[in-house]
């Protein structure tokens, strides 16, 4: 049996994916299935004085409309799952639907069900809503100022969690040679997962049970959450995610919508089916990032930098969000040094109440927001100190023989060796020759730039006891069960809950490597609370760490049974039976030996099996890791700036990344590629904005700039390997590291080819006319 | 729900089969073609003709199936997703995605190997500058488009093979 681990297997998803039978939530039909519609506020803020639905009620065709009121005391508020400690987090109740106020643009304030997905949003069209319109605030700092309008009574100054970690003196910044200071705006994105979130529920009343098909990355934490939401226990609660379309981090909250659709399904005694359009996904489905940072830090002429300090206000919309309390804080405030060692550093964040829509996890939540910060400012200072910022990367870097490194807010990186990542990406670009070239074409009249980004970031999440000590209320291990049949035939049960990762086919390469039995005699489940023993989801970049471990320790398991199995049928010492490709053999006996799945037959008969072996071949391990990984690396940007228009254009991209041992590089190209592209575009064209009234003014794809085929160049990558010493496969996590890396390198790039304007700092996104304006002097942009 | 003297009657050749409807005149193609005729295949990611992910061939031309009415397919011919694979064997430009791992949560896929299809036929030998134009009207979030242009070119060649 030959390795498969480490080679790029194509992906057995694809099977079903590229002849269009993949089964996406909406791709749900079930006998008698009717359609919901939510009627959303146009409103920022304002108080509703009526609801009248009669129109709506009278219209052939429609079954109910719900409103916030028939809903008081039916279901439960919406919970955020992240409880900082020392944070005076203000939580403040969330009702699935608005009742007496509505705090966002998107904000439901009805739903509508009906006979088809038509008459549902005629229906929804004819729900009068009398609102009496207040004053709102969208934009951070202005919720921070005094006198603005309050989204949440009991939420003072608008401020939701107050939170600190590390103390740097004053005194620290007043005796440095060289103190570099920026304020940064990290603009808010949209997740756009190309399947908007949708969901269909089916009540069996005979048995009280209820089935939910939805668009999830974690449907344990859904089925957990929901069943409080809806007062039915969680033992009778379904949820079921099978082909998920994308969902950066936008599916892993619990929303009112799934809820809803779920108790009228309960109420209606109907399947109900509810699926987002695309303009609703931009009000109605989490943003990400959205800070405000002041960030100061000091450091000497020869280039090594002393302290960091940051100040950070994170705008976490009208409600707190699933785990929006924990990513401006926990996931962004305890690395902002980077890959640097920096001896004092600290962070302290504000999470603010705004009258937007609620923000969350956004793929690297909360590690982009501090990358970039930290990437710039080492720019910003190599710029203070006339040094290249190479050197000053270098100079700063925690050493490969350091390692575990244990950063200054008490966070220890795994293992790393940065300065070969970071060689390896400037002999790929000929870094020298590159900066001549830039040189000679600025004699010329064109402006090139090349940016770096040595990233390293914290994933794989992760211990469990740390969700606990930092207020997550959720565990953070991972379920496997492994079951081989009688026939030798493998079902892998997982959960983690893939959406595009291509765990159907890595965790099938790790089970075959490790039990030596064909790959094509695995199958991996996943997305399915009754099938699924238990599982905390895939986010973080926490399922090959965390859920690809737990079957390798479940595989594990059952090769030393299978071990005491054959060497009793055998007639050896359980010692002298080795385990090799698949075969247990007597150690010198080469022609007495039995397979792994003969042995596993024997396992069921039980017939004949050594005192005190059970019979039956399955095995689970619940992994809770000891650690998080800490995958690293160096992406280098170049950019070329047409002065006359502005307009920036990526000429090459080099990623080395660094995600320990791979177990299918194919698979880890494209997680890195889809990682870069979104990186890039929150650096250059995405961003939601908003009006001074809170009317978000991006509500399309025609208003909001995606990322296209013809804005790149080939994306060139390579590897270095650096395996996690605390998990069995050696593994780190790759699906965030493109977006967390590329950000910065393409803004310091752009920045670097703005040098001879003496442009200092541009924030994002970098749009042909907020260029053109720093090169022309003409000031802010509108 | 509107009464049944403003139904249409529609007859649309969908994957070389003959199909003959009644619709309302405001239905969509893909949703006629996903909720009527089951073809779940085809996918909508926007409502604002942007993300291409419901591309389907219609006569001959890809065509953004949620911003067509099933009224305007009638007598025509369309093709989906479902229809690229002939007698169990993918179609060049499904095989491709798979082997050059041009799809990752595969939600785009069918409206990505619909331009791609479109695309051959209109020119076999694309360069990678002309794929990347051509999927201009595709809106993926998962790949970062390079295994999917990787993909196309693969497809180009093998046909140019006569594969």
């Amino acid at each position: 049996m030959n390795a498969l681990i480490g080679q790029p297997v194509r992906r057995r998803e694809d099977a079903r994916l590229v002849v269009g039978r993949g089964q996406f939530t909406d791709d749900v039909q079930l006998p008698g299935m009717v359609y919901a519609v939510m009627v959303r506020s146009p409103h920022a803020h304002a108080r509703i004085r009526g609801i009248d639905a009669s129109r709506a009620l009278g219209m052939p065709g429609v079954l109910a409309v719900f409103t916030g009121r028939d809903l008081e005391g039916v279901l439960g508020s919406v919970p955020t799952a992240w409880i900082p400690p020392n944070s005076d987090l203000k939580q403040t109740p969330h009702r699935p639907l608005a009742v007496d106020t509505v705090r966002y643009v998107g904000d439901a304030v009805a739903m509508v069900v009906a006979e088809d997905r038509y008459v549902a949003r005629d229906a929804a069209e004819a729900v009068v809503v009398d609102y009496e319109p207040l004053p709102a605030v969208a934009d951070v700092m202005a919720a921070v100022a005094e006198g603005a309008p309050l989204v949440h009574a009991d939420a003072p100054g608008n401020i939701a969690l107050h939170w600190k970690a590390g103390e740097v003196p004053d005194e620290v910044f007043a005796r440095a040679e060289v103190v570099v200071r920026q304020r940064f705006r990290q603009q808010r994105l949209i997740p756009n997962p190309m399947e908007p979130r949708a969901a269909v529920a089916q009540y069996d009343s005979a048995t009280g049970h209820l089935t939910v098909w939805m668009t999830s990355q974690n449907p344990h934490i859904h089925r957990f959450i929901l069943a409080g939401i809806l007062g039915i226990p969680e033992h009778h609660l379904r949820v079921v995610a099978q082909d998920v379309g994308g969902g950066f981090g936008s599916k892993i909250s619990c929303y009112p919508d799934e809820a809803l659709v779920a108790h009228a399904a309960r109420v209606l005694r109907r399947p109900v089916k509810w699926v987002e359009d695309r303009s609703e996904h931009f009000t109605a489905t989490t943003h990400g990032r959205d800070h405000v940072q002041e960030v100061e830090l000091a450091g000497r002429r020869d280039g090594t930098i002393e302290a960091l300090r940051v100040k950070a206000w994170a705008n976490l919309g009208a409600y707190l969000s699933t785990a929006a309390p924990g990513v401006p804080t926990i996931l962004f405030g305890l690395i902002v040094n980077g890959c640097y060692r920096i001896p004092q550093a600290s962070t302290e964040v504000f999470g603010v109440y705004t009258h937007t829509t609620p923000v969350d996890a956004y793929r690297g939540a909360g590690r982009p927001e501090a990358t970039y910060l930290i990437e710039r400012m080492i720019d910003l200072f190599a710029d203070a100190i006339g040094m290249d910022p190479v050197e000053v990367r270098r100079k700063n870097f925690v050493p490969r023989d350091q390692f575990p490194y244990t950063n200054p807010f008490g966070i220890t990186y795994d293992s790393g060796d940065y300065e070969r990542a970071l060689q390896r990406a400037l002999e790929r670009i000929d870094y020298a020759a590159l900066r001549r070239e830039q040189a000679a074409l600025r004699a010329q009249g064109r402006y090139l730039g090349i940016g770096f980004s040595t990233y390293v970031e914290m994933c794989g999440l992760g211990p469990s006891e740390v969700a606990g000590a930092v207020g997550f209320q959720g565990g953070l291990w991972e379920h496997a069960t492994v079951r081989v049949h009688p026939s030798g035939k493998v079902q892998v049960f997982t959960g983690a809950s893939p959406h595009g990762q291509g765990e159907e086919t890595t965790f099938a390469q790790i089970v075959a490597e490790k039990l030596g039995v064909p790959f094509e005699d695995i199958e991996v489940v996943h997305g399915d609370t009754d099938r699924i023993t238990m599982g905390w989801g895939t986010y973080g970049s926490r399922s090959l760490a965390v859920g690809g471990s737990a079957l390798a320790v479940a595989c594990q398991r059952l090769v030393e049974k299978g071990q005491r199995i054959a060497a009793h049928r055998l007639e050896a010492a359980v010692e002298d039976v080795v385990f090799e490709a698949g075969r247990y053999q007597v150690r010198g006996v080469p022609d007495r030996s039995l397979g792994f799945q003969e042995v596993a037959l024997q396992a069921h008969l039980a017939w004949n099996l050594p005192p005190g072996v059970e019979p039956g071949m399955e095995a689970s391990s619940a992994y809770n890791p000891s650690n998080f990984t800490f995958p690293f690396g160096t992406h280098v940007a170049v950019v070329e700036v047409d002065p006359a228009t502005g307009a920036v254009e990526l000429k090459r991209y080099v990623a080395v990344d660094d995600c320990g041992t791979p177990i299918n590089p194919l698979i880890i190209a494209g997680q890195v590629h889809g990682g870069i592209v979104q990186g890039v575009g929150q650096a250059l064209w995405e961003g939601a904005v908003y009006g001074e009234d809170g009317q978000l003014l991006t509500t399309s794809f025609l208003d909001y700039a995606m990322p296209k085929a013809r804005f790149f160049p080939p994306i060139e990558t390579e590897a270095t390997v650096t395996p996690s010493p605390h998990n069995p496969l050696g593994v780190k996590g790759v699906g965030e590291t493109g977006t967390i890396a590329a950000t910065p390198a393409v803004v310091n790039a752009v920045i670097d080819a703005l040098k001879p304007w003496n442009v200092r700092h541009l924030d994002m996104p970098l749009t042909p006319e907020r260029v053109w304006r720093a090169i022309h002097g003409k000031g802010a942009q509108g | 729900m509107e009464s049944t003297e403003d139904l249409v009657s529609i007859s649309v050749t969908v994957n070389g089969r003959r199909y003959a409807d009644q619709v309302e005149p405001r239905w969509l193609l893909a949703y006629w073609l996903r909720d009527r005729l089951g073809l779940t295949g085809t996918h909508v990611g926007c409502d604002t003709s942007q993300c291409g992910v419901c591309t389907v061939i219609l006569n001959g031309q890809a065509v953004k199936s949620c911003t067509i009415l099933a009224v305007q397919a009638d007598n025509g011919t369309v093709l989906t997703v479902e229809g690229l694979a002939q007698d169990g064997t993918l179609h060049p430009v499904q095989a491709a995605f798979s082997e050059a791992h041009g799809l990752q949560c595969g939600f785009c896929t069918p409206g990505a190997e619909m331009l791609a299809v479109a695309l051959l036929e209109e020119n076999p030998h694309p360069t990678e500058a002309e794929i990347r134009e051509a999927l201009d009207g595709l809106l993926c979030r998962c790949t970062g488009y390079q295994h999917i242009v990787q993909a196309v070119a693969l497809a180009a060649e093998r046909k140019g093979r006569g594969a």
